[in-house]
């Protein structure tokens, strides 16, 4: 009996690594959100933050499109 | 399909009716959180959850027949081993739901293959190594990577969201969990269904209507997709109730992270080729999401209980599969006679539900149920390891005796006793 420690390891790993840079990335995107909602109450610019909002989504919608791809692809 | 015999038709519909479980069973997993916290009403979350297992089960014919392969010798496998199979693990499946635990229909299946494997063919067909790397090394970490994972996601998110708030943050909270709970019912559509496949597969090889290594039929595929979004759709508000409700309160950043780790967790093992439970995953995730906010609350008595669900259901679902193997032995009466207790102890389990309705209405209503629950419960905590056999003979065979054709399914049961010191 072994146990393979490296496969228990490496899904350790990238599921800590991809499920708090996610949160992380779409959390900026929320901030985003909510200043351009701040911004937009007060009469300021809101470009930057709508910008990096979307980019931020984008990257989320990016990693979602992969994770279908996994799904239709695994063997 | 010339020569499709009875026994062949009964183990495809038995295998439809435990996909149709499983199907009920795992809504929990994907739209519970959702559920929860709000982020869709409770009908629209399940038709979601429903149509996207659909969906997922046409997104890849390569079925991979992990169940039976590997785990048990292939030789040994009869039409009447697998039908006996299921029949342990629906049992399990509807006495779980009937007590609001999630347990893993996985397990359940692997465990009714293995009791039915050992009864017809003895430990030996049995690989053991086979049994702690795949089931109990996952099953244990599982819980703690997803949980380890959506803490850590919801303490950055709670750090660094603390400037997010107002209708933007909350609108964008609510989308962020349904995309990451639909990822979760895609691959499980593609996982659990397939499974299903997988079985009817095997079961059509072993009676020799399909010749062996061939892609499971059109209407297998179809037929299992549908069992499982139907079951989906019928939503195990139970199970729903329990996760959602009954771990810990949940706040849609909360959802949100788990529900992400949840994700990201089952996509990531499966696609490094270490499968984790569903079931599993989402548990911990959930836990690990009300562990990661300043005052959150993990119900750790629900959480005991959950585990001990988890420990037992493979032991109690190959136990029904050895004593319902035993039974389909004596010839085909046996297997008629396992075919009604089967269906007499599901119309029984369902009957005990009626008494305390859990539906999208009062999936929500924070309040453990009393009554049913708390007595089911009662016969399956104490005990955590060892009596799992009298533990199991008391709460399952015991609904056969209530209902309405006594005279069949009375019999059922004395065979099987005095047969299982004989298989062991």
């Amino acid at each position: 009996m072994e146990i393979d420690w490296a496969a228990l390891g490496s899904v350790l790993g990238v599921s800590l690594t991809v499920t708090v840079g996610l949160v992380a990335l779409f959390t900026l995107g929320i901030m985003g959100l909510s200043r351009r909602e701040r911004a937009l109450a007060q009469g300021d610019s809101v470009t930057l933050a709508v910008t990096g909002a979307y980019v931020c989504f984008a990257g989320c919608a990016a990693a979602v499109a992969y994770g279908i791809n996994l799904i239709m692809t695994k063997t | 399909m010339e020569n499709f015999s009875l026994i062949l038709a009964i183990v495809v519909v038995t295998a439809l009716a435990f996909d149709f479980t499983n199907g009920f069973h795992d809504t929990a997993n994907a739209m519970a959180t959702t559920i929860s916290t709000g982020a869709l009403k409770p009908k629209v979350a399940v038709a979601m959850s429903a149509a996207l297992n659909l969906a997922g089960a046409f997104l890849s014919v390569e079925v991979a027949n992990t169940i039976s392969k590997g785990l048990v010798d292939e030789t040994g496998i009869r039409p009447e081993v697998i039908f006996a199979a299921l029949v342990g693990a629906i049992l399990w499946n509807l006495a779980t739901w009937l007590v609001g635990l999630p347990s893993s229909s996985s397990h359940a299946l692997m465990g009714g293959l293995i009791g039915a494997t050992i009864a017809s063919a003895g430990t030996g067909a049995v690989h053991g190594d086979a049994l702690v790397t795949k089931v109990l090394i996952p099953a244990l970490a599982a819980p703690i990577v997803a949980g380890v994972a959506a803490m850590l996601a919801t303490r950055l998110s709670y750090t660094l969201g603390k400037k997010a708030d107002g209708k933007a943050a909350e609108k964008g909270y609510r989308v962020g969990q349904i995309a990451s709970a639909g990822l979760v019912s895609l691959a499980h559509g593609t996982n659990d269904a397939q499974k299903t496949m997988g079985i009817i597969t095997l079961a059509l090889v072993a009676g020799g209507a399909v010749a062996p290594d061939s892609d499971p039929p059109t209407w297998v595929i179809l037929s299992a997709g549908l069992a499982i979004a139907l079951g989906t759709y019928i939503g195990g508000w139970r199970i729903i109730r329990t996760m959602g409700k009954g771990l810990t309160e949940l706040e849609p950043q909360q959802g949100f992270a788990a529900q992400t780790s949840a994700a990201t967790a089952i996509l990531a093992s499966s696609h490094l080729g270490f499968s984790l439970s569903t079931t599993h995953v989402v548990s911990g995730s959930v836990m690990g999401a009300g562990l990661g906010r300043k005052g959150g609350v993990v119900r750790w008595s629900t959480a005991t209980r959950m585990l001990v669900a988890w420990c037992l259901t493979l032991p109690a679902a190959a136990l029904v599969g050895a004593l319902a193997e035993s039974v389909t032995d004596l010839g085909d009466w046996g297997t008629a006679v396992v075919a009604v207790f089967l269906i007499a102890s599901s119309a029984a389990i369902w009957k005990l539900s009626r008494r305390e309705v859990v539906d999208a209405s009062n999936v929500n209503e924070a309040e453990e149920p009393a009554g049913v629950v708390t007595t089911a419960i009662a016969a399956v905590t104490p005990p955590p390891s060892g009596t799992v056999t009298e533990d199991l003979t008391a709460t399952i065979p015991a609904p056969a005796t209530i209902p309405a054709p006594a005279t069949t399914a009375e019999p059922a049961t004395p065979p099987a006793a005095v047969r299982v010191p004989r298989t062991r």
